[in-house]
């Protein structure tokens, strides 16, 4: 992808932003922010979690008002008095978590709080949806407008977001992390929808901080760094290497699995036999899962969020009944559903949600660290617990996993995410686990940590527990797994080989088709 | 003609079913718009004793009088719905506490009974009152006449409203917004709907409509005040919403099956079929639990299109 933009458009700027800063109580949020969005560009915020994006896009939307600096649209200066009035200017923010109505059709759901131009008091659906259809074929995003939204995939959903902003005459597309709910086909399509975009001379601002889309997507990239605008670059020439620099401050050096896998002969330590539970709301959730995790061996977990691998992860940790299968953990069958019965068997939990279900965060580090070891000695000894053991425990383990903290009694929830994330780490391998299962281990965390939690997930594998990575993010399952499973609506479609792995095909399954069947969804 | 059984019972179903239209009509905009409103009951109390206060107090033709009590039904049950508002909205207090204080608050042991006591209300029939009407001089048609086009104004009109909501809530902008008010806030907001006071206007005219309901008691169905007069019907319309799943058409049909059970009693008993009053007046509550209980289950809710956002208090995300 490489076209360049509309000729004779090159100079005019859509939005741009001259030294922009905003501050919150006790936190700059943004500090002069300089960058312009050309007519006719997709140019992209790169930055890592909390580095001021969020905070900047809700500036350009007119959520916040900043405190110092310019914003011009079209070279005019403006400031956006509300949310109604950015919309109004023309532009249109798509977020991560779409503001949609499942129950309304499509085209329901484009008109909402929009004046119609014609007919006072009844609806006029009939022009709406032709105008929809329209625009869907304008910007290559075939989407039916009777559809509800409950029946649509979300990658479909996300076009309708799309439709919504270009019903409204944006001239200036925001859209915050989109390719993050996508599959690799899907997400490929919203490129060419944003390509088009710029093409017919909109802009698009799209917000990351995965450094590999945004090269390959955007004209330009801004990076920002602590809330300030660092660098803008040209989107070709720039290495990965070279943006992640600029992102971080620092040289950074990823981690990748060098086909280490199993040993010959290694026990198997995690065997799930036609695993069947509930979701949530009381509908089937996992259907007929079999998995096989061997000692020292990396088994990831691809697949869109919300395809059963919660609920997998769950009941491996005894907080989710299942309805029928077995579980067996180094030769021993689990039987009972609680969530100590696990812990004993040799399993280590990692939730996603690290501070709500995988710490406690008012607690100290210290006492976070010992919180599945404390009944028995040498933590306690009878009824009560040893303050010096457990000093001494959490200083070693600090050491040893690296954690940076003020001191072993700092409340867990004043730890930045990859400190939190190694305190929990911590405490499960230090009950010497069988199988390690993580959900989600480096979400939100910065590019520093994610690698120091990639080495330790390495480590764990190298002596000798088995791992079960479940994760959405597709690059970190092929760097880290030995095989790679896909989940799609509960099932397992696949289980490969890392090094036979090709991330089309994983693409494909993680939207439901099966390359052997031959079946596109 | 007249004194068939199957034309009776089916002329009293429309006849006692009217209270429960207006009554759910006005809860299914409520709901629609995201908030439950148990006081239906107290609201429709507090309209009763409004238009009975109104219709013993003021004399003149009924032509004047009876559409000045209507209104005074309206405005008194509002001011009960508006009770509700300030506090479930504004106040984000729980929406099933608050409803359910306003019955207590404006039911047989409150404000309604308070009022009817203080105006010496209920030592006769009012003067004004609705009566049969023949519409358009159908009423002599076979079967359908005596069934459809011999009954009050007040069913007329509930038709006419029946109509207009449904087209309202589906087939206008105004509509859409109230039903994306209630679906999802967040998402209305976003696109600029002011949900606050969407929510407001639809319980207070929920109310309203109770009002109206309150008033088919004590300006037609007995007509008189009398403390607790409306006997639970408040709540029957409750479950009428759910038994329509929130539409009003399908209501309708509902609310003359309940109105057809609430008037076996009289029908009837005036035709000596022996049957245990007991029996007979408790079958319409009976049906209703039967309903509550079948749709409490918040699964079902969702399956027979409950307002996603029911019974939520609504706050704009300040970050």
């Amino acid at each position: 992808m490489s076209e360049t933009s509309v000729a004779g458009a090159v100079t005019a700027n859509a939005v741009t932003a001259l030294g922009v800063t905003k501050r919150f109580p006790g936190v700059v949020a943004n500090e002069d922010v300089t960058f312009e969005v050309r007519v006719g560009e997709v140019h992209a915020l790169l930055g890592e979690n909390g580095a001021g994006k969020t905070t900047l896009s809700n500036i350009l939307t007119g959520l916040y008002r900043p405190d110092e600096g310019h914003l011009l649209l079209a070279d005019r200066e403006t400031i956006f008095e509300s949310p109604k009035a950015a919309i109004d200017a023309g532009i249109g923010m798509v977020h991560q978590h779409f503001r949609l109505i499942p129950t309304f059709t499509v085209t329901e759901n484009i008109i909402l709080g929009t004046q119609p131009p014609s007919r006072r008091f009844l609806l006029d659906t009939k022009s709406a949806e032709d105008r929809i259809v329209e625009l869907a074929e304008q910007f290559a995003m075939p989407v039916d407008p009777r559809a509800r939204v409950w029946q649509l995939s979300v990658g479909e959903q996300q076009r309708v977001e799309i439709l919504k902003v270009l019903y409204r005459d944006a001239q200036v597309l925001i859209m915050d992390e989109p390719t993050a709910v996508l599959t690799p086909p899907e997400a490929e399509s919203l490129v060419t929808t944003l390509r088009s975009m710029a093409r017919q001379g909109r802009s698009v601002i799209f917000i990351s901080h995965k450094l590999g889309e945004v090269a390959s997507i955007a004209d330009r990239i801004t990076v920002l760094r602590d809330g300030r605008s660092v660098a803008t670059v040209e989107a070709q020439g720039s290495s990965r290497e070279s943006l992640a620099e600029l992102m971080v401050g620092r040289e950074v050096t990823s981690v990748i699995r060098q086909g280490v896998g199993a040993l010959p002969g290694a026990a198997t330590v995690l065997t799930v036999d036609s695993l069947s539970a509930l979701g949530d709301r009381g509908r089937p959730a996992l259907t007929d899962v079999s998995l096989q995790v061997k000692a020292g061996e990396i088994l990831g977990i691809a697949g869109v969020a919300g395809n059963g691998q919660r609920e997998l992860v769950e009941v491996l940790a005894g907080l989710r009944p299942r309805t029928s299968g077995s579980i067996d953990i180094d030769g021993e069958a689990m039987e009972r559903t609680d969530a100590r019965h696990p812990i004993r068997m040799g399993v280590a939990y990692v939730p996603q949600d690290r501070l709500g279900t995988g710490l406690a965060p008012d607690l100290s580090i210290a006492e976070n660290l010992i919180l599945k070891r404390y009944r028995r000695p040498p933590i306690s000894r009878a009824p009560f617990l040893r303050p010096s053991v457990i000093a001494s425990e959490a200083d070693r383990l600090m050491t040893q996993f690296d954690v940076r903290a003020p001191s072993a009694e700092t409340p867990t929830r004043r730890l930045s995410g990859g400190n939190v994330q190694k305190v929990l780490l911590a405490r499960e391998m230090s009950g010497a686990p069988k199988v390690l299962v993580v959900s989600s281990p480096t979400q939100g965390l910065d590019v520093g940590a994610v690698a120091t939690v990639h080495q330790l997930l390495l480590d764990a594998a190298a002596k000798g527990v088995g791992v079960l990575l479940v994760s959405e993010d597709l690059d970190e399952v092929m760097a880290l797994s030995d095989r790679i499973a896909v989940m799609y609506e509960g099932k397992v479609l696949a289980c490969m080989e890392a090094a036979e792995a090709d991330i089309s095909r994983i693409g494909m399954l993680m939207g439901g088709a099966d390359l052997d069947e031959g079946q596109g969804s | 003609m007249n004194d068939n059984l199957f034309i009776v019972v089916f002329a009293a179903a429309i006849y006692y079913g009217t209270p429960l239209v207006y009554a759910a009509l006005g809860e299914i905009l409520a709901e629609r718009s995201g908030v439950i409103n148990l006081g239906v009951e107290g609201m429709m109390l507090l309209g009763a004793v409004g238009a009975c206060w109104v219709a013993t107090s003021i004399d003149g033709p009924a032509g004047l009088v009876l559409p000045i009590a209507v209104i005074a039904a309206m405005l008194f049950a509002a001011g009960g719905a508006l009770i509700h508002a300030f506090l479930t909205i504004t106040l984000r207090v729980n929406q099933i506490i608050s409803g359910l204080a306003l019955t207590i608050f404006a039911g047989v042991a409150g404000v309604s009974s308070y009022l009817a006591g203080l105006w010496d209300l209920g030592q006769s029939p009012v003067a004004n009152q609705f009566g049969r009407m023949d519409l358009f001089g159908w009423g002599d048609l076979p079967v359908l006449g005596p069934i459809l086009f011999n009954q009050t104004l007040l069913t007329y009109i509930s038709w006419l409203l029946v109509v207009l909501t449904s087209i309202y809530i589906f087939r206008t902008r105004w509509g859409l917004q109230l039903r994306a008010v209630g679906e999802s806030p967040q998402t209305a907001d976003s696109v600029g709907v002011a949900v606050q006071r969407s929510r407001y206007l639809h319980v207070l005219a929920g109310g309203a409509f109770a009002g109206i309901a309150g008033a088919c008691f004590s300006l037609s169905i007995l007509p008189t005040w009398q403390n607790g007069m409306t006997l639970g019907q408040g709540w029957i319309a409750l479950a009428l919403v759910i038994f329509g799943f929130w539409r009003p058409d399908l209501m309708l049909v509902g609310a003359y099956l309940f109105g057809g059970l609430s008037s076996l009693r009289y029908t009837l008993q005036a035709r000596g079929v022996e049957i245990p009053q007991l029996f007979l007046d408790s079958l319409p509550y009976v049906m209703t639990i039967v309903v509550l209980v079948v749709v409490s289950n918040s699964a079902a809710r969702r399956q027979l299109g409950a307002p996603a956002a029911l019974g939520k208090p609504y706050e704009r995300e300040e970050r």
